[in-house]
């Protein structure tokens, strides 16, 4: 199978006031092509850290992250927005749409990076609103249309430019129930169907139970990592 | 730079219209007073350089009389030495192209039931050519003129007007000191003078029709100046200073006597003039550009505002794979652009108010090419400059702080 991501013996520190903090203590994983990882733990296990740092958003202290067979490490800045254009979808907790532009110029708004003209933008980006089921909006403002719709819309701008991983930290955060199913059952489709790899932080674990594979951080580290098993899903 | 990019800038200039036209407001005063300020400079030199050319060019005037005669110091004209013979020595030189011996006088003039009091010249006909003035109608009086002192006038256009409105002067007779005199030719207008005297005023008559006819005179032949046409610009310190040789020789003075004459070099002062007026209307383009800097220093707020407000959208336009020269682009376009459109309203208002000012002051204004263009390209440099410390620290936010901030 092909390694989308492997991390070697990462750590993570913070400079604080209140002195170094050690956020990340030796991580290792690998995630291979195709799979559907829901991270758990509690507020402060550094989880978010995590995601950031598979993110290319922010910098390993010490450890190696090879991502798509890419060392972050020897990457710049520029080529690392480079690489999260190609491979990387973010999908945020608060949609993190921009609030001028309408849908359309919303989704296409990586290949504008990505150096792609603006007809093939506009096919491309009403194609995949098609997809997510918006194609009846595309001239909406991101104010204009309810919070799952927004969702759809982002998850939209992440698939835009056929990325090999898409990175959803708290999706479904700000959603209700029957909304938040829904939003699950389309990353599931896009597993499935596209066989994209999905990396998913949530701290429900009936969210988390849509996942095949379950991390669990506790303080720093890795404390759990298996199959999504069924006691999970009976506990929800 | 991509049209897509032009039309964000677009956009995110519309989002807050009240904010984006009063820092626009700043670039359209300082542009429209940069051109409004060298507008009215350029009109004020513009008129001193025709009141300079209706001088006459390469002028020199010999007065009679030094600066200081025997420990007495005296005003230039104090003591009568120049001649009319001194004139025609002068005309001679080979850096001279005319000079004409001038005396003056002031007389009533009178024909019919209109009279005037005016200014009499009385001179050679070289005079017309030195002061380059034109007839506009009639005749100048010829050297057959001068060497029969022939009662003839030559009238300056205001006077003219004053004495015969409508009628045509030419070949009427006008009455001077109660002797008549037959009008031959009425002179061009000319204009004021740097001084702001009206040049049109004056009449002018053969140079001894004046000494022995009007004024009389102590010394027959004494005149109090004469006016020196030289060649040309680059010959009139050499043809000063062959003139001072040749009047010092004819007057016999020896080495230690002072000159009994004083040469004055026109162009010299004109140019004076000129460089002054050139000086004011840089000073008054300084003082308006001060404005369009301080329009800059608002455009600079505005946009470190607007960094700031939109510093989560930078960090989403950074996750999905804006490179720092992206953003960099992005805000330096909106900082450009609303520079110039600024500066093109600007424009717009200088070149109005500019308008308005010569309508309603009576100041002759001039707005300039160059002035536009020097204003677009300050506005331009304007907006880069002041936009790019705002770009470059949007460009620099790091993407997790950026993403975070609420």
């Amino acid at each position: 199978m092909e390694e989308v991501i492997k991390i070697r013996n990462l750590s993570k520190n913070y400079h604080t006031d209140a002195g170094e903090v050690n956020v990340l203590k030796g991580v290792d994983i690998t995630i291979e092509k195709g799979e559907f990882v829901a991270i758990m733990g509690p507020s402060g296990s550094g989880k978010s850290t995590f995601m950031n740092i598979l993110g290319c958003l922010d910098k390993v202290t010490s450890g190696n992250y090879v991502l798509g067979g890419k060392d972050t490490n020897s990457l710049s800045r520029d080529e690392l927005a480079e690489l999260r254009n190609h491979m990387i979808g973010f999908v945020f907790q608060g949609f993190n749409l921009i609030p001028r532009q309408n849908l359309i110029d919303n989704v296409a708004l990586p290949l504008v990076y990505a150096g792609v003209n603006t007809h093939d933008r506009k096919i491309r980006a009403k194609e995949i609103l098609k997809s997510v089921g918006l194609e009846a909006f595309g001239t909406y403002l991101p104010n204009q249309i309810s919070g799952g719709q927004q969702q759809r819309v982002a998850i939209a701008r992440a698939l835009v430019n056929r990325p090999k991983l898409i990175l959803a930290d708290e999706p479904t955060g700000n959603l209700d129930t029957k909304t938040s199913e829904e939003i699950m059952q389309l990353f599931c489709d896009l597993n499935e169907k596209e066989g994209i790899t999905i990396v998913l932080v949530t701290h429900e674990p009936d969210i988390a139970a849509f996942a095949k594979r379950l991390v669990n951080f506790v303080d720093g580290k890795i404390q759990h990592d298996g199959p999504t098993s069924l006691h999970v899903k009976e506990n929800t | 730079m991509s049209l897509a990019m032009l039309f964000e800038a677009w956009r995110a200039m519309g989002a807050n219209r009240l904010r984006t036209f009063l820092t626009m407001l700043g670039m359209v005063i300082g542009v429209g007073a940069v051109i409004v300020m060298s507008a009215v400079g350029a009109g004020t030199q513009a008129k001193v350089k025709d009141s300079i050319a209706s001088m006459g060019s390469n002028l020199l005037i010999v007065l009679a009389g030094s600066m200081t005669s025997g420990g007495v110091r005296l005003g230039s004209g104090g003591v009568q030495t120049l001649t009319v013979s001194d004139a025609t020595a002068i005309e001679e030189l080979d850096t001279i192209s005319a000079a004409a011996p001038t005396t003056a006088g002031s007389a009533q003039l009178i024909y019919q039931s209109a009279n005037w009091y005016t200014q009499v010249t009385g001179t050679t006909p070289s005079y017309f050519e030195v002061r380059d003035w034109e007839l506009e109608s009639g005749y100048p009086f010829m050297d057959s003129d001068v060497r029969g002192a022939t009662r003839v006038v030559v009238l300056g256009k205001t006077i003219a007007q004053n004495l015969f409105g409508d009628e045509d002067p030419i070949g009427k007779t006008i009455r001077i000191k109660n002797s008549p005199y037959l009008v031959v030719g009425v002179l061009v207008k000319k204009g004021q003078s740097l001084d702001g005297r009206d040049q049109d005023d004056t009449a002018i008559v053969p140079i001894t029709t004046a000494q022995t006819k009007l004024f009389g005179s102590q010394f027959k032949g004494v005149v109090r100046f004469i006016m020196v046409e030289a060649l040309g610009e680059s010959v009139m310190d050499k043809a000063e200073k062959e003139m001072g040789d040749l009047l010092r020789q004819r007057h016999k003075l020896r080495e230690s006597v002072e000159d009994d004459f004083t040469i004055r070099n026109l162009t010299a002062l004109a140019n004076t003039a000129e460089e002054t007026t050139k000086a004011m209307s840089l000073m008054l383009a300084a003082i308006a550009s001060i404005s369009l800097l301080v329009g800059g220093i608002g455009i600079m707020n505005i946009m470190l505002v607007s960094v700031t407000e939109r510093t989560r959208e930078i960090g989403i336009r950074i996750a999905i794979g804006a490179k720092q020269r992206h953003i960099l682009v992005q805000f330096l376009l909106e900082a450009l652009m609303i520079s110039i459109i600024g500066c093109l309203i600007g424009v717009c208002v200088g070149v109005g108010g500019a308008l308005l000012i010569q309508k309603f002051f009576a100041i002759s204004v001039a707005v300039t090419q160059s002035s536009i263009l020097i204003s677009f390209a300050v506005a331009t440099g304007v907006g880069v400059f002041f936009g790019f410390y705002p770009a470059r620290k949007a460009a620099n936010l790091e993407p997790i702080e950026a993403l975070r901030y609420q």
